[in-house]
């Protein structure tokens, strides 16, 4: 035989391309395999079903101990589209209590890429949501007749007392945003939504479990995983104990029944909110279960806005409720001391400019002011503060000087509550007027009515309680808050620092004893309690939206006071109208647990007056 | 390899090549296991249980060990004796199989035959190894004296390839064409094979990368372009033997480059096209003066390849866009341009998941998920590669590929200390069948290839495919073992 040698070198290229094949084989095995997490990760996906096994929420308890809000169940019917055969539908929408039209509805939207991305005939999919325990107990006997189909239980919120619905909030399924937002939610999960459920949603919550089981590739369960040894069992959300008294709650909102506005009672030496009402308010149960998106639409559209928590959001002016911070920041600055008197010729007359005051002995010093709520003794006392050049040096610093005080004593910002949605009310500062009127070119009878809490200063009733509660600590106060006990959680020092204004204690007690001698004998006699010495202060405050705005803030006892209170009724009128009855009915349900025979006519009064409220104007 | 002494009296089984065997033993019983993985189920039986497909494929396995005996019982001389015979007896049977077969998901290709089926495809190859050693092995047959000589092997290989088209059975048509490995053993010229690769380069590269990136041209033309200015560069050094018009030509694209980079850096719109185009038309240009100046007329194939390529590049983007969209989209998703993980890509990008879950050691037997659960598609036939890789891991995937390429480089071994023409070229058909079945289908699941339904030689489940290779590899066995028997002519 011819050998052709030339040829046979060709053995080495064919050799060699297969070794250079195997190689770079070798090398895509390598990295697929050792190199590349994705795989395993991917395999781990497609294999095991990471079924969720849902802990069960927090459960909220008031201050007594008493609870408020608790779980019920909720069953989801779901379905395996690929795996459920043909069934008697017609037995089937019997059993639900829904109608043909409904069930291809339904079936016909879960199908729906567009309103359900998530659509694969190989996963569970959701046809009907939150059913009621009796439709699913029917359904329940018959689901064997019903194959791929089976329930998913859901836990929902139930209220015991059906009130407070602006602190307690609500919860509601999670939003694409929440989801992208925080990697604990997947879709059909549930988030708190407004009030305490959503600011403690991280300790409601709890802590999802998993149950791992074995899929195939048609999504067919083949059995738990290694028999459960590497499940995780889901922790129950953290209970909450509120410092609300839902007794109290309920008291207060039954007195503001028919009228707007809120009440505020805070416990001075902790900081803890008594209640906090907003009025008009809905029941917490409307937004529960498959109702609550209709529901949710109504409250929305409703024109007193329910929603809308007046007591944390509400800008109101404070009114006379605003004088005492006037005493303690003239005090503080030297402008008076206890024995400077000012003169009220039926008002303040001052360079053309007249403030109306209603009639009463003068000249006045501090505490009789506060008593008869002269507008004039705080409007002269700004006037000598706001224009004493030789300290400050101009009006914008002593301006300044002015607002960082009441800043410091909790108005024109956030207080910090435990709830979401709180507003800052408003101080302006000099550069406002500076704006406004110019440079130099104001004074203090420019802006005269700030000082009797008009003008441009508004704060929320929560400010205003604040403020009470401050003057019954005399001198501090301690951030309100809502949540006085979290389940297995040290509360954050926050919670009980105490918060000094930029005022000297030993100011305080004048304004405080100013307060009780209103009640004794001045503007809020009809806040007296048999037995009890009770402050307060009350608030005729002009608004542009129609009658005055009524108001009260006060605290009780003299000594060593236990609560502080502000009510605030639109348009209601005088201070002593609305504010000071229920204010003080407040007070005294909350300290003697029941109202004094000589006062029940004004509980009676209050819970049966409905005030008038125009329907806002059509744009 | 000495040649025996003639004396000495032959013994098949003496004479076996052993190590080539025990590469098959080992390959058939792991393919046994590796099928039992990959059907097992959570309520299982036994692997031995008939009814399964271990079960199955254990007595195929049976039935091949005594196929192979028999085979070896033959005598040598009866192959290049037969070997037209049993090529047109195979030729005919694949030419009635349309007719005879029943439709199987879309192909014609399987007989029934009492209990089972058999695929007439598998067993071309031996057939056609047979009749192109055959054709060889002819006294003074040169594959380039004569042009006809070209016509009579490519028709021995192109016949079954056209008859199993018919049967719509690609995958195993184009088996067939790695056989012009064996062409250019045997003097074709490297050319053709070295166009066919620059053509599956061009053309992958070409499609691959459309987006505008460079120069105004699409990233995979720039690409080509380059490529193309290289073998031009490259050709010229090896025909034209002097390396100075190869210098030339390089300085003359890099100075043209660098022209452009700049003009690119000045903002001044390059119109890269027509500027890579000129170049190379120049560089044609000056090629073929220097050809005829130096009297190299072999530079005209550097001329004639790089115009070639050019125009393939051109008319693959035209045909491209001219395509089907789902026509599109299969090559797409081959070429991993299109992650489409749920239709076309789902089997690869499962398989891809299964072995690359494997880690080092592997989930360890019976253990894997991904193949059990089914997510992996044919698991225990042109998938079964993915049970391994899962279950056994890198290692497992490493001895596999190792057996494989010791067994392909074994018969290369085998081949060429073959004293006949007949013998050598029927070794390499062996070597190269196997070599195309190992690229195809382990590139396949590993997602370097495009999907084409060919079994794992000895591993995948299948009667058919089992017995097709054991024929092919024992038939070879039998010649080697009787070469001594030969005489050298």
């Amino acid at each position: 035989m011819r050998k052709n040698y030339n040829l046979e070198k060709r053995k080495y290229v064919i050799g060699g391309f297969i070794l250079l094949i195997a190689l770079i084989y070798i090398i895509r095995l390598f990295d697929l395999q050792i190199n590349d997490e994705k795989y395993k990760q991917s395999a781990n996906s497609n294999a095991f079903l990471k079924k969720t096994v849902y802990p069960s929420r927090g459960l909220i308890y008031d201050r007594n101990g008493e609870l408020v809000v608790f779980n019920q169940p909720a069953y989801d019917v779901m379905l395996i589209p690929r795996d459920v055969q043909p069934f008697d539908t017609l037995d089937f929408c019997h059993t639900l209590n829904i109608t043909r039209e409904q069930f291809d509805k339904r079936l016909a939207d879960m199908k729906d890429k567009r309103l359900n991305p998530g659509y694969s005939s190989y996963t569970p999919q959701r046809l009907i949501s939150q059913l009621s325990v009796q439709d699913y107990g029917r359904l329940q006997e018959k689901l064997y007749r019903y194959p791929g189909f089976f329930v998913q239980k859901r836990i929902l919120r139930q209220y015991y007392h059906p009130t407070a619905a602006n602190v307690l909030g609500n919860i509601r399924e999670v939003s694409k945003a929440d989801i992208e937002r925080d990697d604990y939610y997947s879709p059909g999960d549930y988030t708190g939504d407004l009030g305490i459920e959503k600011s403690y949603e991280s300790y409601l919550r709890g802590v999802k479990g998993v149950e791992i089981l074995i899929r195939d590739a048609r999504g067919r369960i083949q059995g738990r995983y290694e028999d459960g040894a590497h499940d995780i069992t889901p922790i129950s959300g953290r209970d909450l104990r509120l410092s609300l008294d839902i007794k109290l709650q309920q008291y207060a909102e039954s007195l503001m029944v028919g009228k707007r506005g809120a009440v505020v009672a805070i416990e001075p030496a902790t900081g803890e909110i008594l209640c906090l009402v907003s009025m008009p308010t809905y029941d917490p149960t409307l937004l529960v279960g498959r109702q609550r998106g209709e529901n949710y639409k109504k409250l929305v559209q409703d024109e007193s806005w329910p929603l809308y928590d007046r007591a944390l959001m509400g800008a109101y002016p404070p009114g006379s409720t605003f004088k005492p911070t006037q005493g303690l920041i003239f005090l503080q600055e030297g402008i008076i001391d206890l024995n400077t008197t000012y003169p009220c010729s039926h008002g303040y007359i001052s360079g053309g400019l007249r403030v109306g005051c209603h009639p009463h002995g003068a000249p006045l010093p501090l505490k009789p002011a506060l008593q008869t709520s002269c507008n004039a003794y705080f409007c002269w006392g700004f006037k000598a503060m706001i224009d004493r050049r030789s300290k400050y040096g101009s009006s914008d610093n002593a301006f300044e000087v002015w607002k960082n005080h009441l800043v410091s004593m909790g108005y024109g910002y956030k207080l910090g509550i435990d709830l979401p949605g709180e507003g800052r009310g408003y101080i302006p500062n000099s550069k406002v007027y500076d704006k406004y009127y110019g440079k130099g070119r104001w004074s203090a009878n420019t802006i005269i009515s700030v000082s009797i809490g008009q003008g441009e200063i508004l704060a929320t009733p929560l400010q205003i309680a604040n403020l009470s509660a401050t003057i019954a600590n005399r001198g501090y106060f301690i951030t309100p808050h809502v949540v006085k006990e979290i389940q297995d959680t040290v509360m954050d020092p926050e919670w009980s620092e105490k918060r000094y204004p930029t005022i000297a204690a030993h100011h305080y007690e004048a304004i405080a004893e100013g307060m009780h001698m209103a009640v004794m004998g001045g503007t809020c006699r009809k806040a007296a309690i048999p037995g009890i010495e009770v402050c307060g202060k009350t608030g005729t405050a002009q608004n542009p939206h129609g009658n005055d705005h009524s108001a009260f803030m006060g605290f009780a006892p003299f000594e060593n006071p236990k609560i502080a209170v502000c009510a605030y009724i639109e348009n209601g009128g005088w201070g002593a109208t609305y504010g000071v009855p229920i204010g003080s009915l407040v007070m005294e349900k909350y300290l003697n647990g029941e109202i004094a025979p000589q006062r029940k006519y004004l509980e009676q009064q209050m819970l049966n007056t409905t005030l008038y409220y125009a329907p806002p104007k059509k744009k | 390899m000495p040649l025996p002494r003639r004396n000495d009296p032959v013994s098949t089984f003496r004479d076996l090549d052993w190590t080539t065997v025990i590469i098959y033993l080992i390959m058939v019983f792991a393919g046994m296991v590796s099928i039992y993985a990959a059907c097992y189920n959570f309520d299982n039986a036994s692997m031995f249980a008939w009814n399964e497909f271990s079960g199955k494929q254990l007595r195929w396995i049976g039935l091949s060990l005594f196929i192979g005996f028999v085979v070896l019982l033959i005598d040598a001389r009866m192959f290049e004796t037969y070997a037209y015979p049993i090529y047109l007896a195979v030729v005919i049977l694949l030419a009635i199989t349309p007719f005879l077969a029943p439709d199987i998901k879309g192909s014609h290709s399987w007989i029934p035959l009492g209990p089972m089926n058999i695929q007439p495809a598998e067993f071309a190859k031996f057939a056609t190894g047979l009749a192109l050693g055959k054709l060889f092995s002819a006294y003074h047959f040169n594959l380039n004296a004569k042009w006809t000589n070209y016509v009579k092997a490519i028709t021995i290989i192109m016949l079954p390839v056209v008859l199993i088209l018919l049967q719509n059975e690609t995958g195993s048509a184009l088996t067939f064409l790695a056989l012009f490995f064996v062409l250019y053993r045997e003097g074709m010229s490297g050319l053709v094979l070295f166009a066919a690769l620059f053509a599956v380069v061009i053309f992958v590269v070409g499609i691959k990368f459309t987006e505008t990136a460079v120069l105004g041209i699409p990233t995979g033309d720039f690409i080509v372009l380059l490529m193309v200015m290289a073998v031009m560069v490259a050709m010229t050094a090896v025909y034209s033997r002097r390396l100075e018009v190869a210098r030339n030509l390089l300085l003359g694209f890099v100075v043209l480059g660098l022209v452009q980079y700049f003009m690119s850096l000045a903002d001044i719109a390059v119109p890269g096209i027509a500027i890579n185009l000129s170049a190379i038309g120049l560089g044609c240009a000056y090629i073929a003066v220097e050809a005829i100046k130096l009297h190299k007329p072999g530079l005209f194939i550097a001329i004639g390849t790089a115009l070639f390529a050019v125009a393939f590049l051109f008319s693959i983007n035209a045909a491209f866009n001219h395509l089907q969209p789902h026509q599109k989209l299969r090559i797409q998703v081959a070429l991993g341009i299109v992650e489409d993980l749920r239709n076309a890509g789902y089997n690869v990008n499962q398989s891809k998941i299964a072995i690359g879950s494997g880690g080092l050691f592997g989930k360890g037997f019976l253990n894997g998920t991904q193949t059990k659960l089914k997510y992996v598609p044919e698991q225990h036939t042109d998938f079964i590669f993915c049970t391994i890789g899962e279950e056994e891991g890198f290692v497992g995937s490493l001895l596999v590929t190792l057996l494989f390429l010791g067994l392909i480089l074994r018969i290369i071994t085998i081949a060429e200390r073959q004293p006949t023409t007949f013998a050598r070229v029927y070794a390499y058909c062996v070597a190269s069948y196997l070599m195309f079945h190992f690229c195809i289908n382990i590139g396949m699941v590993i997602g370097l290839c495009p999907v084409i339904g060919i079994p794992l030689p000895f591993f995948s489940y299948g009667g058919s495919s089992l017995w097709g290779f054991t024929i092919l590899l024992f038939i070879l066995l039998k010649m080697d073992a009787a070469r001594r028997n030969v005489l050298a002519y």
